[in-house]
Protein backbone atom coordinates (compact mmCIF):
# COMPACT_ATOMS: atom_id res chain seq x y z
CA UNK A 1 0.00 0.00 0.00
CA UNK A 2 1.61 3.04 0.92
CA UNK A 3 4.94 1.80 2.19
CA UNK A 4 6.84 2.40 -0.96
CA UNK A 5 5.98 5.83 -1.86
CA UNK A 6 9.09 8.06 -2.19
CA UNK A 7 8.56 11.31 -0.48
CA UNK A 8 7.10 13.48 -3.36
CA UNK A 9 5.03 11.03 -4.36
CA UNK A 10 3.70 10.86 -0.25
CA UNK A 11 3.29 14.68 -0.67
CA UNK A 12 1.46 14.57 -3.57
CA UNK A 13 -0.59 12.00 -1.75
CA UNK A 14 -1.06 14.07 0.94
CA UNK A 15 -2.19 17.17 -1.21
CA UNK A 16 -4.66 15.52 -3.16
CA UNK A 17 -6.51 13.60 -0.03
CA UNK A 18 -7.00 17.22 1.53
CA UNK A 19 -8.44 18.49 -1.77
CA UNK A 20 -10.66 15.38 -1.82
CA UNK A 21 -11.77 15.60 1.94
CA UNK A 22 -12.37 19.22 2.09
CA UNK A 23 -14.13 19.27 -0.92
CA UNK A 24 -16.90 16.90 0.21
CA UNK A 25 -17.01 17.35 3.73
CA UNK A 26 -20.31 19.47 4.55
CA UNK A 27 -20.68 20.21 8.46
CA UNK A 28 -18.17 21.09 10.26
CA UNK A 29 -14.92 20.45 11.76
CA UNK A 30 -15.62 17.29 13.58
CA UNK A 31 -16.48 15.26 10.67
CA UNK A 32 -13.45 16.39 8.68
CA UNK A 33 -11.37 14.61 11.25
CA UNK A 34 -13.32 11.55 11.00
CA UNK A 35 -12.97 11.57 7.19
CA UNK A 36 -8.92 11.86 7.89
CA UNK A 37 -9.13 9.38 10.18
CA UNK A 38 -10.31 7.20 8.02
CA UNK A 39 -7.59 7.86 5.12
CA UNK A 40 -5.01 8.41 7.14
CA UNK A 41 -5.44 6.25 9.57
CA UNK A 42 -7.37 3.33 8.57
CA UNK A 43 -6.49 3.99 4.86
CA UNK A 44 -2.37 4.74 4.89
CA UNK A 45 -1.55 3.69 8.34
CA UNK A 46 0.48 7.24 7.70
CA UNK A 47 -0.58 7.61 11.84
CA UNK A 48 -1.76 5.46 14.48
CA UNK A 49 -5.50 5.62 15.94
CA UNK A 50 -4.56 6.73 19.52
CA UNK A 51 -1.91 9.43 18.01
CA UNK A 52 -5.00 11.19 16.21
CA UNK A 53 -7.06 11.17 19.09
CA UNK A 54 -4.29 13.36 20.65
CA UNK A 55 -4.40 15.32 17.62
CA UNK A 56 -7.93 16.10 17.22
CA UNK A 57 -7.91 17.45 20.91
CA UNK A 58 -4.97 19.34 19.87
CA UNK A 59 -7.21 20.77 16.37
CA UNK A 60 -10.09 21.55 19.12
CA UNK A 61 -7.98 23.11 21.51
CA UNK A 62 -6.11 25.63 19.43
CA UNK A 63 -7.82 28.64 18.18
CA UNK A 64 -8.98 28.79 13.94
CA UNK A 65 -11.24 26.49 11.80
CA UNK A 66 -10.91 22.85 13.21
CA UNK A 67 -10.05 21.41 9.75
CA UNK A 68 -7.27 23.99 9.07
CA UNK A 69 -5.75 22.80 12.44
CA UNK A 70 -6.75 19.38 12.38
CA UNK A 71 -4.55 19.53 8.17
CA UNK A 72 -1.52 21.47 10.21
CA UNK A 73 -1.24 18.77 12.47
CA UNK A 74 -2.18 15.42 9.90
CA UNK A 75 0.42 17.31 7.21
CA UNK A 76 3.42 17.83 9.72
CA UNK A 77 3.22 14.77 10.96
CA UNK A 78 3.32 13.44 7.55
CA UNK A 79 5.41 14.98 5.94
CA UNK A 80 7.42 17.63 7.93
CA UNK A 81 6.97 21.85 7.75
CA UNK A 82 6.25 21.28 3.68
CA UNK A 83 3.25 18.39 4.13
CA UNK A 84 1.84 21.27 6.59
CA UNK A 85 1.57 23.75 3.94
CA UNK A 86 0.41 21.23 1.62
CA UNK A 87 -2.21 19.96 3.94
CA UNK A 88 -3.25 23.44 4.63
CA UNK A 89 -3.49 24.89 0.92
CA UNK A 90 -5.26 21.62 -0.25
CA UNK A 91 -7.90 21.95 2.73
CA UNK A 92 -8.56 25.85 1.90
CA UNK A 93 -8.37 25.43 -1.86
CA UNK A 94 -12.54 24.04 -2.27
CA UNK A 95 -13.92 26.44 0.39
CA UNK A 96 -12.33 29.27 -1.54
CA UNK A 97 -13.28 28.66 -4.84
CA UNK A 98 -16.82 27.32 -4.18
CA UNK A 99 -17.06 30.90 -2.57
CA UNK A 100 -15.73 32.59 -5.39
CA UNK A 101 -18.05 31.68 -7.45
CA UNK A 102 -21.06 32.06 -5.03
CA UNK A 103 -20.31 35.54 -4.25
CA UNK A 104 -20.40 35.84 -8.11
CA UNK A 105 -23.63 34.97 -8.15
CA UNK A 106 -24.93 36.16 -5.18
CA UNK A 107 -25.90 39.48 -5.79
CA UNK A 108 -28.33 39.26 -8.60
CA UNK A 109 -29.34 36.21 -6.54
CA UNK A 110 -30.75 38.21 -3.51
CA UNK A 111 -32.25 40.92 -6.16
CA UNK A 112 -34.59 38.19 -7.65
CA UNK A 113 -37.82 37.95 -5.87
CA UNK A 114 -38.26 34.43 -5.58
CA UNK A 115 -34.53 33.62 -4.83
CA UNK A 116 -35.15 36.39 -1.68
CA UNK A 117 -37.98 34.34 -0.28
CA UNK A 118 -36.18 31.48 -0.25
CA UNK A 119 -33.33 32.86 1.36
CA UNK A 120 -35.97 34.69 3.76
CA UNK A 121 -37.03 31.13 4.54
CA UNK A 122 -33.45 29.70 4.89
CA UNK A 123 -32.58 32.20 7.55
CA UNK A 124 -35.20 31.08 9.45
CA UNK A 125 -33.80 27.54 9.27
CA UNK A 126 -30.50 28.50 10.37
CA UNK A 127 -31.90 30.38 13.43
CA UNK A 128 -33.02 27.31 14.49
CA UNK A 129 -29.77 25.50 13.38
CA UNK A 130 -27.85 27.73 15.59
CA UNK A 131 -30.09 27.67 18.62
CA UNK A 132 -30.40 24.17 18.54
CA UNK A 133 -26.65 23.99 18.65
CA UNK A 134 -26.47 26.32 21.87
CA UNK A 135 -29.02 24.05 23.51
CA UNK A 136 -26.65 20.98 22.92
CA UNK A 137 -23.60 22.88 23.74
CA UNK A 138 -25.59 24.52 26.97
CA UNK A 139 -26.45 21.12 27.90
CA UNK A 140 -22.93 20.14 27.85
CA UNK A 141 -21.70 22.88 30.11
CA UNK A 142 -24.79 22.30 32.98
CA UNK A 143 -24.03 18.70 33.26
CA UNK A 144 -20.79 20.33 34.93
CA UNK A 145 -22.38 21.29 37.73
CA UNK A 146 -20.38 24.36 37.99
CA UNK A 147 -21.25 27.87 39.45
CA UNK A 148 -18.11 28.96 38.38
CA UNK A 149 -19.64 27.91 34.82
CA UNK A 150 -22.66 29.56 35.18
CA UNK A 151 -21.35 32.98 36.71
CA UNK A 152 -19.38 32.82 32.73
CA UNK A 153 -22.84 31.79 30.78
CA UNK A 154 -24.51 34.42 32.33
CA UNK A 155 -22.10 37.00 32.02
CA UNK A 156 -21.13 36.50 28.77
CA UNK A 157 -24.48 36.45 27.41
CA UNK A 158 -25.06 39.81 29.03
CA UNK A 159 -22.28 41.34 27.97
CA UNK A 160 -22.67 40.15 24.20
CA UNK A 161 -26.06 40.52 24.06
CA UNK A 162 -27.48 43.64 26.11
CA UNK A 163 -24.26 45.59 27.02
CA UNK A 164 -22.98 44.84 23.02
CA UNK A 165 -19.18 44.66 24.31
CA UNK A 166 -16.53 43.92 22.08
CA UNK A 167 -16.75 39.75 21.35
CA UNK A 168 -12.54 39.27 21.45
CA UNK A 169 -12.28 41.18 24.84
CA UNK A 170 -15.77 38.77 26.05
CA UNK A 171 -12.89 35.79 25.10
CA UNK A 172 -9.88 37.06 26.85
CA UNK A 173 -11.69 37.84 29.98
CA UNK A 174 -12.93 33.86 29.80
CA UNK A 175 -9.15 32.71 29.17
CA UNK A 176 -8.30 34.81 31.99
CA UNK A 177 -10.82 33.03 34.57
CA UNK A 178 -9.79 29.84 32.69
CA UNK A 179 -5.95 30.29 33.89
CA UNK A 180 -7.14 31.60 37.12
CA UNK A 181 -8.84 28.24 37.65
CA UNK A 182 -6.17 26.27 36.42
CA UNK A 183 -3.56 27.55 38.41
CA UNK A 184 -5.25 28.29 41.76
CA UNK A 185 -8.12 25.95 41.98
CA UNK A 186 -7.27 22.11 41.70
CA UNK A 187 -8.87 21.67 38.05
CA UNK A 188 -11.59 19.15 38.57
CA UNK A 189 -14.01 18.01 36.09
CA UNK A 190 -12.02 18.06 33.34
CA UNK A 191 -13.50 15.86 30.46
CA UNK A 192 -11.81 13.03 30.34
CA UNK B 1 -4.39 49.77 2.18
CA UNK B 2 -7.66 47.41 2.16
CA UNK B 3 -5.84 43.81 1.55
CA UNK B 4 -3.79 44.54 5.14
CA UNK B 5 -6.88 46.03 7.11
CA UNK B 6 -8.47 42.81 5.69
CA UNK B 7 -5.86 40.46 6.68
CA UNK B 8 -5.64 42.33 10.20
CA UNK B 9 -9.41 41.74 10.82
CA UNK B 10 -10.15 37.80 9.99
CA UNK B 11 -6.59 37.30 11.64
CA UNK B 12 -8.49 38.35 14.87
CA UNK B 13 -11.27 36.13 13.54
CA UNK B 14 -9.08 32.95 13.48
CA UNK B 15 -7.19 34.02 17.01
CA UNK B 16 -10.34 34.30 19.03
CA UNK B 17 -12.67 31.22 17.77
CA UNK B 18 -11.57 28.92 20.18
CA UNK B 19 -13.52 25.76 19.76
CA UNK B 20 -14.47 25.71 16.22
CA UNK B 21 -17.44 26.29 13.76
CA UNK B 22 -20.04 28.03 15.83
CA UNK B 23 -17.32 29.67 17.80
CA UNK B 24 -16.08 31.47 15.29
CA UNK B 25 -19.83 33.32 14.01
CA UNK B 26 -20.05 35.92 17.03
CA UNK B 27 -16.65 37.10 16.30
CA UNK B 28 -17.26 37.53 12.14
CA UNK B 29 -20.45 38.90 13.08
CA UNK B 30 -18.59 41.41 15.24
CA UNK B 31 -16.12 42.21 12.77
CA UNK B 32 -17.70 42.47 9.93
CA UNK B 33 -21.66 43.79 10.59
CA UNK B 34 -20.71 45.75 14.17
CA UNK B 35 -17.16 47.13 13.70
CA UNK B 36 -16.89 47.46 10.02
CA UNK B 37 -20.11 47.08 8.12
CA UNK B 38 -19.01 45.23 5.59
CA UNK B 39 -21.97 43.07 5.29
CA UNK B 40 -25.92 44.31 6.96
CA UNK B 41 -27.05 41.46 9.29
CA UNK B 42 -29.32 40.23 6.71
CA UNK B 43 -26.05 39.28 4.00
CA UNK B 44 -24.64 38.00 7.89
CA UNK B 45 -27.32 35.43 7.82
CA UNK B 46 -26.94 34.87 4.15
CA UNK B 47 -23.42 33.93 4.65
CA UNK B 48 -23.86 31.84 7.62
CA UNK B 49 -27.07 29.79 5.25
CA UNK B 50 -24.36 29.44 2.48
CA UNK B 51 -21.49 28.23 4.59
CA UNK B 52 -23.41 25.90 5.85
CA UNK B 53 -24.45 24.52 2.56
CA UNK B 54 -21.82 24.61 1.00
CA UNK B 55 -18.21 22.31 2.25
CA UNK B 56 -15.46 24.19 4.87
CA UNK B 57 -14.69 25.51 7.93
CA UNK B 58 -17.35 28.71 8.31
CA UNK B 59 -14.18 31.05 8.93
CA UNK B 60 -12.93 30.70 5.77
CA UNK B 61 -16.06 30.95 4.13
CA UNK B 62 -16.94 34.19 5.62
CA UNK B 63 -12.95 35.18 5.20
CA UNK B 64 -13.22 34.55 0.82
CA UNK B 65 -17.50 35.79 0.92
CA UNK B 66 -16.20 39.44 2.60
CA UNK B 67 -13.36 39.81 1.12
CA UNK B 68 -14.34 39.44 -2.80
CA UNK B 69 -17.05 41.53 -1.83
CA UNK B 70 -14.78 44.46 0.09
CA UNK B 71 -11.65 44.29 -2.92
CA UNK B 72 -11.86 41.66 -5.00
CA UNK B 73 -9.98 38.00 -5.58
CA UNK B 74 -6.93 39.87 -3.95
CA UNK B 75 -9.43 40.51 -0.86
CA UNK B 76 -10.61 37.27 -0.07
CA UNK B 77 -7.35 35.65 -0.70
CA UNK B 78 -5.98 38.15 2.04
CA UNK B 79 -8.89 38.00 4.32
CA UNK B 80 -8.68 33.96 4.36
CA UNK B 81 -5.02 34.14 4.88
CA UNK B 82 -5.39 36.38 7.70
CA UNK B 83 -8.23 33.81 9.20
CA UNK B 84 -5.49 30.92 8.85
CA UNK B 85 -2.47 32.65 10.31
CA UNK B 86 -2.49 32.61 13.68
CA UNK B 87 -3.29 28.46 13.18
CA UNK B 88 -0.35 27.82 11.69
CA UNK B 89 1.87 29.63 14.63
CA UNK B 90 -0.28 28.35 17.30
CA UNK B 91 -0.99 24.62 16.39
CA UNK B 92 2.69 24.11 15.77
CA UNK B 93 3.72 25.91 18.99
CA UNK B 94 1.08 23.66 20.45
CA UNK B 95 2.22 20.24 19.01
CA UNK B 96 5.82 21.08 19.80
CA UNK B 97 4.23 21.09 23.62
CA UNK B 98 2.64 18.30 23.42
CA UNK B 99 5.15 16.10 21.77
CA UNK B 100 7.85 17.66 24.21
CA UNK B 101 5.34 17.07 27.47
CA UNK B 102 2.93 14.37 25.72
CA UNK B 103 0.41 16.09 28.23
CA UNK B 104 -3.26 18.12 27.26
CA UNK B 105 -4.89 18.36 30.64
CA UNK B 106 -3.85 21.84 31.75
CA UNK B 107 -4.61 23.18 28.04
CA UNK B 108 -7.90 21.70 28.44
CA UNK B 109 -8.47 22.80 31.57
CA UNK B 110 -8.39 26.05 30.40
CA UNK B 111 -10.55 24.72 27.32
CA UNK B 112 -13.15 24.31 29.21
CA UNK B 113 -13.58 27.41 30.69
CA UNK B 114 -13.63 29.36 27.44
CA UNK B 115 -16.77 26.59 26.63
CA UNK B 116 -19.35 28.54 28.48
CA UNK B 117 -18.90 31.88 27.47
CA UNK B 118 -18.38 30.61 23.80
CA UNK B 119 -22.09 29.06 24.57
CA UNK B 120 -23.06 32.35 25.27
CA UNK B 121 -21.78 34.37 22.44
CA UNK B 122 -22.81 31.57 20.33
CA UNK B 123 -26.03 32.05 21.98
CA UNK B 124 -26.23 36.22 21.27
CA UNK B 125 -25.35 35.48 17.69
CA UNK B 126 -28.36 33.31 17.07
CA UNK B 127 -30.86 35.61 19.12
CA UNK B 128 -29.82 38.20 16.72
CA UNK B 129 -30.46 36.27 13.70
CA UNK B 130 -33.77 35.00 15.56
CA UNK B 131 -34.74 38.59 16.11
CA UNK B 132 -33.75 39.91 12.30
CA UNK B 133 -36.23 36.85 11.14
CA UNK B 134 -39.02 37.90 13.78
CA UNK B 135 -39.32 41.55 13.28
CA UNK B 136 -38.00 41.36 9.29
CA UNK B 137 -35.11 43.07 10.27
CA UNK B 138 -36.75 46.12 11.74
CA UNK B 139 -37.40 47.08 15.45
CA UNK B 140 -39.05 45.13 17.88
CA UNK B 141 -42.22 46.50 17.30
CA UNK B 142 -46.11 44.73 16.66
CA UNK B 143 -46.07 46.12 13.15
CA UNK B 144 -42.71 44.69 11.84
CA UNK B 145 -43.69 40.92 13.09
CA UNK B 146 -43.22 38.34 10.09
CA UNK B 147 -45.52 35.44 11.00
CA UNK B 148 -43.92 33.32 8.29
CA UNK B 149 -40.61 33.10 9.22
CA UNK B 150 -41.90 32.53 13.24
CA UNK B 151 -43.79 29.80 12.07
CA UNK B 152 -40.90 28.11 9.50
CA UNK B 153 -38.73 29.02 12.62
CA UNK B 154 -40.68 27.46 15.52
CA UNK B 155 -41.69 24.05 13.16
CA UNK B 156 -37.91 23.60 12.14
CA UNK B 157 -36.36 24.16 16.05
CA UNK B 158 -39.30 21.44 17.05
CA UNK B 159 -38.05 19.14 13.98
CA UNK B 160 -34.53 19.62 15.00
CA UNK B 161 -34.92 19.20 18.90
CA UNK B 162 -37.00 16.66 18.61
CA UNK B 163 -35.58 14.20 15.34
CA UNK B 164 -32.01 15.54 14.91
CA UNK B 165 -32.47 15.85 11.16
CA UNK B 166 -29.50 17.19 9.11
CA UNK B 167 -29.28 20.78 9.14
CA UNK B 168 -29.11 20.71 5.75
CA UNK B 169 -32.42 19.42 4.95
CA UNK B 170 -33.97 21.55 7.63
CA UNK B 171 -32.54 24.82 5.77
CA UNK B 172 -33.61 23.67 2.46
CA UNK B 173 -37.24 23.06 3.84
CA UNK B 174 -37.94 26.60 5.30
CA UNK B 175 -36.15 27.61 1.92
CA UNK B 176 -39.04 26.13 0.35
CA UNK B 177 -41.81 26.82 2.80
CA UNK B 178 -40.28 30.42 2.54
CA UNK B 179 -41.11 30.50 -1.08
CA UNK B 180 -44.64 28.69 -1.16
CA UNK B 181 -45.47 30.72 1.77
CA UNK B 182 -44.28 33.73 0.85
CA UNK B 183 -46.08 33.24 -2.58
CA UNK B 184 -49.65 32.13 -1.15
CA UNK B 185 -49.59 35.03 1.72
CA UNK B 186 -46.75 37.59 1.06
Amino acid sequence: MGQELTRAQKLWKLFVTSLYISAFTFGGGFVIITFMKRKYVDEFHWIDDKEMLDLTALAQTSPGAIAVNAAILVGWRVGGVPGAALAVLGTVIPPVIIILVISLFYAAFAANKYVALVLKGMQAGVAAVILDVVCNLGKKVAERKSLIDLFIVLGAFAATFFFKVNVVFIILIAGLIGVLRATLLKPKGVEK
Amino acid sequence: MIYLYLFWNFLQVGLFSIGGGYAAMPLIQSRVVTENAWLTMSEFTDLVTIAEMTPGPIVINAATFVGVRIAGVGGALAATFGSIFPSLFIVSLLAFVYYRYKTLSLLQSILASFRPAVVALIAGAGLSILKLVAFSGGGIAAENLNYIGILLFAAAFFALRQWKPNPILVMSLCGAGGLALGLLFG
